[in-house]
């Protein structure tokens, strides 16, 4: 501990970083996604060439280290998505200490909506239990409870209902920083958030009033109340996103990769027919070879068409698309132009 | 490991007066290297508030990603942007042109490697011959030179509206080399370019067959990034950012010293001095995010391990053991103004250095930078949002800096208030006083 108080917050003070009971990265790292040695072999070589990544990685570490040491009580988003997939993957990578197995000095936070594809939810659990990381879940389902989230309809999406669950489960838990795995190439008003983001009392974003972010140093303070969105993965873009889950051999949940699934088309999207996206009148599903490029709430979240069973595959087919990852696969981006920024404003990720 | 493997990443910005064309140039560059996919096209064609008429596309949609831009038809805050060509992965920071945004051009300068400039040709005057420059032309670029990017290109852009005339291209070219001498900026570039109509954007244009440069596009392709390291080794600057510990039953406890090695190279076995304190202890381990490793460079993060047991806090710098340099308790720097409140020289700010935070008040205003004549006004007793000056400053502590030409990770600095919380200023180290 350091003596007398710093200007800001807990700076100074030493992490304790508990061991952990065995688990260690490579239980992470499989290889039953990846298919054949020479698929293998292949991916070694083009991530020879793919410098970027080292760069992107070490300014990835570097932020959340700077989280640890800045903020009292931060946590880490983890939805079994694959951009949160990368982002626990950097955060334990972060905090490795050699060969020494180490614990993650924050929990990891799910919002569960309750509307899941069940592959994920079963990722998520194996995942945690294999990081021996502590899961604190908030539940969409217990706002509806205490009637903070009204919907309209039963069935009506619940992904905008995330955001009012989200803000409970900071409140409940005084988390001041949550880093999340949001990328600014994703969509328009991502792309102008800054790294270090504040939300106020209410867990609003005001993208007027954004502090200025210079070099890498950031400004995590807070007034009461207020709290820290952190992206550290702001500047990869889902091309960068594959190419290293290829080359660091990250394991996926299943419906990531090329599969049957029973879709109908609606508009541009292939919207996969589930208990709560059922067929409509006049409508004829189909079976067809998928994958999901996001995932999330299953009541808004469509996959594309696609044959790449295996991460390599994916970073061909990503290289040449025509159509943009949120733009192909969420229905709820689609409603109006500023569909995100609204969202975002009223405390969404 | 050959620079140009090294560094898989460009990061650029654009910078230029208000309706110069920068979001449409950046829309072009996005488009043209096919790095906009047709579900945008799609929305930006249905879009309420496209500037361009009938099919015309309108590119700056795509930079604009806010309701209120959209609406006013200007950009007001910084957009990234992501796009890659065979040859690199490239990071724009669209930075606005409007005087009260002038802090988010230096947050996007402040991490580039090259800046473009975008000049409109058609809002200048060409009677005298060379014209003179718009303000924020010379604001832009007197903070491009402050914040030591290292390239300039300049964008001369509408050159179809001047029906791609050479001489007023030259004539600009000849306004902007006399604006870059007496900035000290040192490698600047000229393109000839239609954002609108794509010429000399991706390839040569046709129009200009006067013109016999590359592209901008090439230009951006070719700058050397990572500039060759000096001959002789630079010295090592490790600012401690976090102290980890693990404690387990056994002798066997681990204590390390996380942090980014911001100059020079760090390996087992390394004598090194720890400060402020003049603390000497030895390298025992160097581990990277792939494991224990021999060494590391300027750009790893990585962890330290010691072979003795000293008092190390987050914002001490580790040097090497014989390095000369002392701590600093007075600095002298430029300090760029960012907060609409002005300068108050009696308070106390919280400085932001590497890793460190110290309290700092700033001591004098020695002179006011005038970007309108780039003359200095030493009458100046303050600060207020946008101005540029030169500050000195002293500090609660001493922390372990290098002037920000030497090296920008140790040379620069923010200014936090205490109140407000806000970020005020951005600070660059000319000397400790």
């Amino acid at each position: 501990m350091r003596l007398g108080p710093a200007p800001g917050g807990p700076r100074g003070r030493a992490v304790r970083l508990l061991p952990t009971a065995g688990a260690n990265l490579s239980k992470l790292c499989g290889n039953q996604t990846m298919g054949s040695m020479k698929e293998l072999r292949d991916i070694q070589a083009s991530a020879h060439t793919h410098a970027h990544l080292d760069d992107l990685e070490a300014e990835s570490i570097y932020i959340i280290r700077e989280v640890v040491a800045e903020c009292r009580r931060p946590a880490l988003l983890f939805s079994g998505g694959k951009d949160s997939v990368v982002l626990l993957h950097l955060a334990r990578k972060a905090f490795r200490l050699g060969d020494r197995p180490s614990e993650l000095p924050f929990p990891l936070v799910h919002i569960d909506t309750g509307h899941n594809f069940p592959e994920v939810i079963a990722f998520r659990d194996t995942t945690v239990a294999a990081t021996g990381a502590r899961l604190v879940v908030g539940h969409v389902e217990d706002s509806i409870r205490r009637g903070t989230v009204r919907l309209r309809r039963d069935d009506d999406s619940r992904n905008a209902a995330q955001a009012v669950t989200l803000l409970e489960t900071i409140a409940e838990h005084e988390f001041d920083a949550m880093l999340g795995g949001a990328r600014r190439d994703e969509e328009k008003a991502r792309a102008k958030e800054r790294i270090f983001s504040v939300r106020d009392e209410f867990g609003q974003w005001d993208p007027k009033a954004q502090r200025p972010e210079l070099w890498t140093l950031y400004n995590t303070r807070l007034a009461p109340g207020e709290h820290l969105r952190v992206f550290p993965i702001s500047n990869w873009t889902e091309l960068d996103i594959w190419q290293y889950i290829a080359r660091e051999r990250l394991v996926l949940p299943s419906i990531y990769y090329a599969h049957e699934r029973e879709i109908v088309r609606r508009r541009r999207l292939l919207v996969p027919v589930t208990p709560l996206t059922p067929v409509r009148d006049g409508e004829k599903s189909e079976i067809v070879s998928v994958r999901f490029r996001t995932v999330g709430d299953i009541s808004c979240t469509c996959p594309v068409a696609s044959t790449a069973a295996t991460a390599h595959e994916i970073i061909e087919e990503t290289a040449v698309t025509e159509i943009t990852e949120r733009g192909a696969t969420r229905m709820d981006d689609q409603t109006s132009e500023s569909a995100m920024e609204r969202r975002k404003k009223e405390g969404y990720f | 490991m050959n620079e140009s493997v090294r560094h898989g990443v460009l990061r650029f910005i654009t910078a230029g007066s208000v309706d110069d064309g920068k979001s449409t140039l950046i829309g072009r560059l996005l488009y043209d290297s096919k790095a906009v996919l047709s579900d945008q096209l799609q929305a930006i064609a249905n879009a309420k508030h496209k500037r361009t008429g009938g099919e015309d596309i309108d590119f700056s949609l795509l930079t604009d990603g806010l309701e209120a831009e959209r609406e006013q038809g200007i950009t007001i805050d910084v957009a990234y942007r992501y796009f890659s060509t065979a040859r690199r992965k490239f990071i724009i920071a669209d930075t606005p042109g409007h005087e009260q945004y002038t802090r988010n051009m230096v947050t996007g300068a402040s991490t580039a490697h090259a800046a473009v400039v975008l000049v409109d040709a058609t809002r200048l005057d060409f009677s005298a011959g060379v014209p003179e420059l718009l303000p924020q032309t010379k604001r832009h670029s007197a903070i491009l030179a402050l914040l030591g990017i290292r390239h300039v290109i300049v964008a001369v852009n509408k050159m179809d509206l001047i029906g791609y005339e050479e001489a007023a291209f030259a004539a600009i070219r000849t306004a902007y080399t006399g604006l870059a001498g007496r900035l000290g900026l040192a490698d600047v570039r000229y393109v000839p370019v239609s954002a609108l109509r794509g010429d000399n954007i991706v390839a040569a244009s046709a129009a200009t067959p006067w013109y016999g440069g590359p592209s901008l596009l090439e230009v951006l392709e070719d700058l050397p990034i990572g500039e060759a390291v000096a001959s002789a080794p630079e010295a090592l600057r490790f600012p401690v950012q976090l102290v980890v510990r693990q404690d387990t039953a056994s002798a066997d406890d681990f204590r390390g010293y996380m942090g980014r090695v911001e100059a020079g190279t760090v390996g087992a076995g390394q004598a090194i001095r720890i400060e402020p304190g003049a603390r000497t202890a030895t390298v025992a381990q160097v581990i990277t995010p792939a494991g224990v490793s021999g060494s590391a460079t300027a750009g790893q993060v990585v962890t330290l391990r010691l072979d003795e047991d000293v008092d190390v806090s987050r914002g001490d710098t580790f040097v090497a053991a014989a390095d000369p340099i002392v701590p600093a308790r007075k600095l002298r720097a430029e300090l760029c103004w960012l907060a609409p409140e002005a300068l108050n020289p009696a308070r106390k700010y919280t400085l932001k250095h590497t890793t460190a935070s110290v309290f700092a008040k700033v001591t004098a205003v020695e002179r006011v930078l005038d970007v309108h004549t780039l003359s200095h006004d030493s009458g100046r007793q303050t600060l207020a949002t946008n101005d540029i000056g030169s500050v000195e400053l002293t500090l609660q502590k001493p922390i372990v800096c290098d002037p920000y030409a030497a090296n920008s990770a140790t040379g620069a600095f923010i200014l936090v208030d205490d109140a407000t919380h806000l970020t005020v200023a951005a600070g660059m180290i000319r000397a400790a006083a």
